[in-house]
């Protein structure tokens, strides 16, 4: 059975083809695509009225599986945080969702384990089992691995098994107990801040640590200038570095906390302007390598508290694609280097072999509508639960069909 | 500061009022942030009244008879609760005291439930106490009647600010260009932020003296002036509130010990010589003596204005109750 998706602006960041043309998926798998394919007699074919046709989007930080929400915002790869009910810090636990993931979820999930045992900070995790169980990283989730000696031993242990350490960029102590980022929003509704140095300092210590082990290490959900800077400087010196920011950071500065707003409590925090537009021109030069969602639904039981007790975290896959494209028709992000970073980079770091339309590869794909405008709406989002920072938000970009394995799981309209 | 936002200004009506007349046009008082010259105003003048009434032998005048205030505390006080709890009892509400303890939030009661509750025995004004910054802004998104926030975290004191105010105006005459020095422990205060607000939308000059691991590092942002140095903050000064220190800043973490803070930033006759010679000085209580401030600079009749506070916060309460009542009242036909 032979499908064609004709008339779609291609875009394979990959092999950086950019053109318009056919795509050709051959039951599970694509078979060829360019400019001038022919159709096979019986092929269904699908008009893509020119929207872009590109790799499904692998989400490299997601809290929960959520799986219809995700391929409504193209997501056709979740990378599963540890800090589920079950902690991931077994194989067993691995396998287990991994098992589901192949029989039962129409995406793909692949997990990330703990780093440490029980997200401590104190002893390895069974990072060698993991990974061969199908564990893709290694992370303590929120919470920064803050000990010297056991981040140097994590790295040198995870070096051997090639697996990829992720870990949260925040000084443990400079950043204790801060709801919200240190600056005058925080300052004038009474919150206690986290400077925006935490972060810079940690990246800065584990890229030494890096450089000494000859270890890799990503940094989750970079927010600040500061951060930014850190990072580039780290890249420069040829360590092994790399990092990503969630959505959200490229939108909203501080400002959105007004009112104890607790549905802009995430963490780390919105920062300030200067920081937002650092995150949006570090994306754009290819400082930051990856965007994510970083999806946590949270029931309002959780949100609708006091500001510093609330739960930080906000929902992400539906409203991703959009708010990023909002920096691409603002001309500061390019359509190749956003795609970029939600395809063939994640999937280079995880060692996936998703993210291309490369012949043979599995037709994961997602073709969307970079112009069509829509507004966010919080009940109208398919996620398990609906808090937003960007209730009633205008956007434009929407996706119109998700495919996961030759199979169309998702569609828009008609 | 140099609008001439004075209270002397007058403005014509229609520029300053909502198209409603009302001189007070908020339904809850959770902050001084929002508080315009005229709202402020308003709020010490009707309290200037109310001072007079407090000095009769007869105080009590039953103009809010009928309405119930309920004082709800998540954390502890004296001073506050009873203030609120006479200024409700001078006006004739019917006033009804909550602390924590008694209360199911030890049981695992969300706020929100909790004001659901309250609001269902419709009290006319609610009086909260937090520790949480904001928690009483979100107490009172699910109140039908007024909320009076008496101290929610570091966030805001409202009535603490309004009080002093009164103080200062019937001291100084005005609050306009007055020299005002805020001295403590900034950082974790909502007396100071609220302070603040009311100060410089009336006008004033306002400083903070304090050492720089209890000042927020852009507190400058906020319209004030930034002292490490004690003697050099209160050079001029015409009032000096000192703010409590609380025990668990002064372990280490924050300051060395209570000695080397009462050294440098203590209030002593000494410094307090750089101020001006009618130097005003305020304290919110309760204090500590020896430690923020010497005990002869707060029991100097002449300048201390620590227990003229105390009664200012009466008033200023009962003005505070009976300004967001009154559209109830009115509707009432009373």
């Amino acid at each position: 059975m032979i499908t064609a998706y004709t008339n779609a602006r291609i875009l394979d960041p990959a092999s950086k083809f950019d053109d318009t043309g056919t795509l050709l998926v051959n039951d599970k798998r694509i078979e060829t695509y360019g400019t001038d394919v022919s159709i096979p007699d019986g092929a269904i074919i699908v008009n893509c009225a020119g929207r872009i046709l590109c790799p499904g989007f692998i989400d490299m930080r997601a809290h929960a599986v959520d799986a219809d929400a995700a391929l409504a915002g193209g997501v056709t790869t979740i990378i599963l945080q540890p800090d589920q009910t079950t902690m991931i810090e077994t194989d067993a636990v691995v396998e287990r969702i991994r098992h589901r993931s192949v029989n039962a979820e129409i995406v793909t999930v692949y997990p990330m384990g703990v780093a440490t045992q029980g997200m401590q900070g104190e002893q390895i995790a069974e990072i060698g089992q993991m990974k061969a169980s199908g564990a893709v990283a290694f992370t303590d989730c929120s919470k920064p691995v803050a000990n010297s000696q056991v981040m140097r031993r994590l790295l040198e242990y995870a070096k051997h098994f090639d697996a990829l350490i992720v870990q949260y960029a925040q000084d443990k102590d400079l950043g204790s107990n801060g709801v919200a980022h240190e600056g005058e929003t925080a300052l004038r509704l009474g919150l206690s801040g986290i400077p925006a140095v935490a972060e810079a300092m940690q990246i800065e210590r584990d890229a030494k640590l890096a450089q000494l082990t000859g270890g890799r290490v990503h940094f989750a959900l970079i927010s600040s200038r500061e951060g930014v800077e850190a990072i580039k400087t780290a890249k420069a010196a040829g360590i092994n570095v790399s990092c990503s920011t969630a959505a959200h950071y490229l939108h909203l500065n501080d400002n959105a906390l007004e009112g104890y707003r607790t549905f802009a409590k995430v963490l780390p925090p919105l920062r300030s302007e200067e920081d937002r537009l650092a995150l949006v021109k570090a994306l754009a030069d290819g400082t930051i390598d990856t965007l994510v969602s970083d999806h946590a639904p949270k029931s309002e039981d959780v949100k609708r508290l006091p500001f510093a007790q609330a739960a930080a975290g906000a929902v992400g896959f539906e409203t991703m694609l959009a708010l990023a494209l909002a920096q691409v028709h603002a001309g500061k992000v390019s359509m190749n280097t956003l795609l970029k970073s939600l395809t063939i980079t994640p999937a280079k770091l995880l060692g996936l072999d998703t993210g291309t339309l490369t012949s043979g590869a599995y037709a994961d794909i997602v073709i969307f509508d970079p112009n069509k405008p829509w507004r966010i709406k919080a009940d109208e989002l398919i996620s398990s639960a609906k808090n937003t920072p960007f209730d009633t938000l205008p956007v434009q970009g929407q996706v119109w069909r998700t495919i996961v394995d030759g199979k169309t799981v998702f569609q828009q309209g008609s | 500061m140099n609008t001439d936002l004075t209270e002397q200004t007058s403005y014509p009506r229609a520029d300053v009022d909502p198209p409603s007349g009302s001189l007070f046009p908020h339904k809850h008082l959770l902050g001084t942030w929002a508080l315009d010259p005229t709202a402020i105003k308003h709020l010490l003048d009707v309290a200037d009244g109310y001072v007079e009434q407090n000095r009769q032998a007869i105080k009590t005048k039953r103009i809010c008879a009928g309405l119930t205030q309920i004082n709800l505390f998540f954390e502890n006080s004296t001073r506050t609760l009873m203030s609120f709890e006479i200024a409700g009892k001078r006006l004739g509400l019917d006033t009804i005291s909550m602390a924590t303890g008694s209360s199911s939030i030890k049981k695992g009661e969300t706020l929100l439930d909790t004001a659901s509750t309250l609001n269902a025995m419709h009290p006319d004004v609610l009086i909260v106490r937090h520790g949480d910054s904001g928690a009483v802004k979100l107490l009172s998104e699910k109140m039908d009647c007024a909320v009076i926030n008496a101290g929610d975290g570091r966030s805001e004191h409202p009535t603490q600010a309004l009080l002093d105010a009164l103080t200062i105006r019937r001291r100084k005459g005005s609050i306009h260009g007055q020299t005002i020095v805020i001295s403590g422990d900034v950082t974790h205060s909502r007396v100071a932020r609220s302070n603040i607000y009311l100060l410089n939308a009336m006008g004033a000059r306002v400083r903070v003296v304090a050492p720089p691991t209890l000042l927020p590092k852009d507190i400058g942002h906020l319209g004030v002036e930034v002292f490490h140095d004690m003697k050099q903050g209160l050079e001029g000064a015409d009032v000096v509130m000192m703010l409590r220190l609380q025990q668990e800043r002064m372990q280490g973490a924050f300051l060395p010990s209570m000695r080397e803070y009462f050294h440098f930033w203590g209030l002593t006759r000494e410094k307090l010589q750089a101020a001006d010679k009618d130097v005003l000085v305020m304290h919110p209580g309760p204090m500590n003596r020896g430690v923020e401030i010497a005990s002869d600079v707060a029991d100097d009749f002449d300048r201390s204005a620590i227990q003229e506070q105390v009664e200012m916060g009466v008033a200023v309460r009962m003005a505070c109750i009976d300004v967001l009542t009154r559209n109830l009242r009115e509707e009432a036909g009373s």
